[in-house]
């Protein structure tokens, strides 16, 4: 048994009043993949922050080959070796691979020798089958290649233990198992490696210890050979979830479709491809899943609907009324809902509080005295009937939403989303980085709203999620339609080959 | 941040002193003594009551070129043209007086309180428009505007508007009586004071409570999602300009009214671009606005007892202001 490269006691961390994290022990050896799952708020990620120096503990200690250190900063912890692959990538896009590489580097000179780094890179590149060029601007790559970027940053700063907090979280299906398989590698050189994760598929194919935690403590740790996924849920849950089961849909086969779109073009922006010839019609009461590899037009699809970009061509109904031209406002007037992935980004203010959020865009429903005030005890009852509706309870709807986990914002807006009596819902990836439990709160609100009449059109990467919910389904490729069916029409690899571009 | 509610006063107190520190070793180099030239500059603004009231003189159109820049910064606008918007504001105040001055005093001055408004709204506005169509940035045209505003104003004295009976001086007529904003008997402390006051009361009162001021803060605080809640965000670009502007051109007009009863091309020692700092150093905050605008009231009105004293050149203390600029925007996450 070796002993273990970096060891961790009674680490606790706390905010204001809230323990993120309870007297946390975990070991992390070398040669190791160490799984760290847990739901949205658990504590996964305030534990690698300290780790990596972001934060500092109110107790516990470190040790590092048995001997005790102290990180205060990120400095000290990539001067132990330790290195960190965030969610959010930080890199300049503007520069080279070999650049941003470069700029990480302790040993930075004056003058850079660019000449002697690309090989370094090409090497570390070539060793891990990264398949990447040092020549390459970072604004070119995919997301999964930019954090392979990151990897060989740290690789090439002498980094030995590994933290990936939620690497595959913004990945498309397909990159994810290439991850995977590097990791491997990674491992087999004898690097440890903590993988902040919460699919539990990925987990069991990638870790060799999973420690799961949950409410800020560790509740178990488990090796490979003991771990199923069932062990693994009835320790992340309290409660065995509901499933969800997804009953036919009461869609009127004549009438008006809620949502019309005939033959819509978007140009195509910067990175994104654009929408070409599109026609998709949503009735009131049904599901239609659209799936595709992120990328091929589906934020494109979301903000046409919504009238945040314009159509380049064809035309846009909704409820027969044509609304090719209509702004946002009218739209969102109009009875439209929109549940982004990343609701921080797309869809909520994270200064604004929950109560905030739900106000500030029914500005003509809470205002009083022509604006100069609001009524916010209406908006209260509102969010709280809305929150209740939906079995959602969130720490605070007056904190900023900026203090909550992931989970609770994405509670949140769907809470606010659908608190009118939405007629169509755009929900784009609505469940990425979620935990498990979160996810069937959202599939649930979205088929309760469908079975209420609501016409909802679920964008997503996510084949499982759209093979359970979806009354049809189609395929968005390169900003194109490329397939379509009812419900168990297609089978997986029938549809895995139309995302990718196969005809 | 540990303390919260402590940390903007500490904020402001750590740059006012990074400042003063900088300036004082400045004064050292020129053989001064930093610490009876802040003693002269203290003593003469806050220990007699002439000196108080000069300073709250400066602090009026402190506070509306403040809010000139506050207003529109709550949508991460940066108006650098507090300046240019002052002089278009007194010019058009200018007009009223002049022609329509034998109107009654009440009236007349609503009607010039309501042109500089509008002067300086309409001077934002073309900036405000250039950015909502995505043209130009605001930073860049109202920073530019300035030059045309105030070289406007040359224009009018120089020309058309010239006092003939004014031995060629460039400047108006002085203007009659009716057209002068009251002032607190015995100092020159005037009306102005009390409309920047309620200025800075409706700012704090429209951000907390209003429904514009929460989507102001949605806006501000992330674009994107505003966008998609249907928020109109190009008419907030350009509402929030016009006021910023406006108030700006409202400090054109108490000033052209108040202080110097005509107009002239001396209008402002740089009110502009002093409540541009006055609204960094505040990062927007009403109260910090009506704290930072007093104090560096006391500094723009020490510059003078300076020269005096200490026998420097009164502009020394635009080097103090620059540096005080330069620490406000020398932090990391600097913003109005």
């Amino acid at each position: 048994m070796t002993s273990p490269t970096l060891s961790l006691r009674g680490i606790t961390k706390s905010f204001r009043d809230v323990v993120a994290n309870d007297r946390v022990d975990l070991d992390i050896r070398a040669g190791e993949v160490h799984a760290v799952i847990g739901e949205n708020g658990a504590g996964k990620s305030t534990l690698a922050k300290i780790l990596y120096g972001f934060y500092r503990a109110d107790a516990g200690a470190i040790t590092l080959d048995g001997t005790p250190v102290v990180i205060r900063a990120p400095e000290d912890a990539r001067a132990l070796g330790i290195g960190m692959v965030f969610q959010d990538l930080v890199q300049v896009l503007a520069f080279t691979v070999a650049e941003n590489v470069a700029l990480f580097l302790p040993d930075l000179p004056a003058v850079l020798g660019r000449a002697a780094l690309a090989p370094r890179i090409a090497a570390i590149s070539e060793r891990y089958g990264l398949g990447i060029d040092p020549a390459a601007p970072v604004w070119r790559l995919s997301v999964g290649e930019r954090q392979k970027v990151e990897v060989v940053k740290l690789l090439l700063a002498r980094a030995r233990v590994l933290i990936l907090d939620e690497p595959t979280r913004s990945l498309a299906p397909h990159e994810v198992q290439g991850l995977l398989d590097i990791l491997r590698t990674l491992k087999e050189d004898g690097y440890a490696i903590v993988l902040i994760a919460h699919k539990l598929a990925e987990v069991l194919a990638a870790a060799d210890r999973i420690t799961v935690m949950r409410r800020g403590r560790v509740v178990g740790s488990l090796a490979r050979a003991e771990a199923t996924e069932a062990a693994l849920v009835s320790l992340m849950f309290e409660e065995p979830m509901r499933e969800v089961v997804p009953s036919e849909s009461a869609v009127a086969s004549a009438g008006t479709p809620m949502l019309e779109l005939s033959g819509v073009s978007v140009r195509a922006e910067a990175h994104g491809a654009g929408l070409t010839d599109v026609d998709l019609a949503v009735a009131p009461g049904e599901l239609v899943g659209v799936a595709g590899v992120s990328g091929n037009g589906q934020r494109e699809l979301g903000d046409v609907i919504l009238g945040v970009v314009a159509c380049t061509a064809g035309r846009k109904r909704l409820a027969g009324q044509d609304a090719t031209h209509w702004p946002v406002s009218r739209m969102r007037a109009g009875g439209v809902a929109f549940v982004p992935e990343d609701a921080l980004a797309l869809a909520a203010v994270p200064q604004l509080s929950a109560l905030e959020n739900a106000v500030v865009g029914q500005g003509a429903r809470y205002a009083r005295a022509g604006g100069l005030a609001l009524d916010w005890p209406a908006a209260r009852a509102d969010v709280a009937r809305a929150f209740a509706r939906l079995g959602f309870t969130v720490p605070s709807v007056d904190a900023p939403l900026a203090t909550l986990s992931g989970g609770n914002v994405q509670r949140a807006v769907l809470a606010r989303e659908l608190a009118h009596a939405p007629r169509l819902i755009v929900a784009l990836n609505p469940t990425r980085g979620l935990d498990a439990r979160s996810t069937a709160a959202t599939h649930r609100a979205l088929l309760e709203a469908r079975q209420a009449g609501a016409a909802v059109l679920l964008i997503s990467e996510d084949l499982d999620e759209l093979r359970a919910l979806a009354d049809r389904l189609v395929v968005l490729c390169d900003g194109r339609i490329v397939g379509a069916g009812r419900r168990g029409d297609h089978g997986v690899e029938e549809i895995g080959r139309l995302m990718t571009g196969g005809r | 941040m540990r303390h919260p509610r402590l940390a903007p006063l500490a904020r402001f107190g750590g740059l006012l002193v990074i400042g003063l520190g900088a300036f004082a070793l400045l004064l050292l180099v020129f053989g001064r003594n930093p610490l009876r030239a802040y003693a002269d500059i203290f003593a003469s603004t806050l220990g007699d009551s002439y000196g108080f009231s000069e300073t709250l003189v400066k602090v009026a159109p402190l506070l509306l070129t403040a809010l000139a820049v506050a207003v529109p910064s709550r949508i991460w606008l940066i108006n650098v043209g507090g300046e240019g918007q002052l002089y278009v504001g007194a010019l058009c105040a200018t007009w009223a007086a002049l022609n329509l001055a034998d109107w009654p005093r009440g009236p007349l001055l609503a009607v010039m309180a309501l042109l500089g408004f509008a002067g300086g709204g309409a001077w934002a506005a073309i900036a405000g428009m250039l950015r909502a169509r995505g043209w130009a940035s605001e930073t860049i045209s109202t920073l530019l505007l300035n030059y045309v505003a105030i070289l406007l104003v040359h224009y009018v004295v120089f020309g058309p508007w010239r006092d003939p009976e004014g031995l060629n001086y460039p400047q108006t007529t002085p203007f009659a009586d009716g057209a002068i904003l009251p002032a607190w008997p015995g100092s020159r402390v005037h009306l102005g004071l009390l409309l920047g006051l309620l200025a800075v009361a409706a700012f704090a009162f429209v951000i907390a409570r209003t429904r514009w001021g929460l989507e102001m803060r949605a806006v501000g605080g992330n674009v994107e999602a505003a966008h998609r809640l249907g928020l109109p965000i190009n008419r907030y670009v350009i509402v929030l300009m016009i006021v910023g502007g406006g108030l700006a051109g409202l400090a054109g007009m108490t000033e052209v009214s108040a202080i110097q009863g005509r107009l002239r091309p001396s209008l402002s020692p740089g009110y502009g671009y002093t409540g541009f700092l006055i609204s960094w150093m505040a990062g927007g905050h009403p109260v910090g606005i009506v704290v930072a605008a007093f104090v560096l009231a006391v500094i723009t009105a020490g510059g003078d007892i300076l020269q005096m004293t200490q026998a420097l050149p009164g502009s020394v203390v635009n080097i103090l202001m620059a540096v005080l600029l330069f620490v406000v925007l020398g932090r990391p996450q600097a913003r109005a």
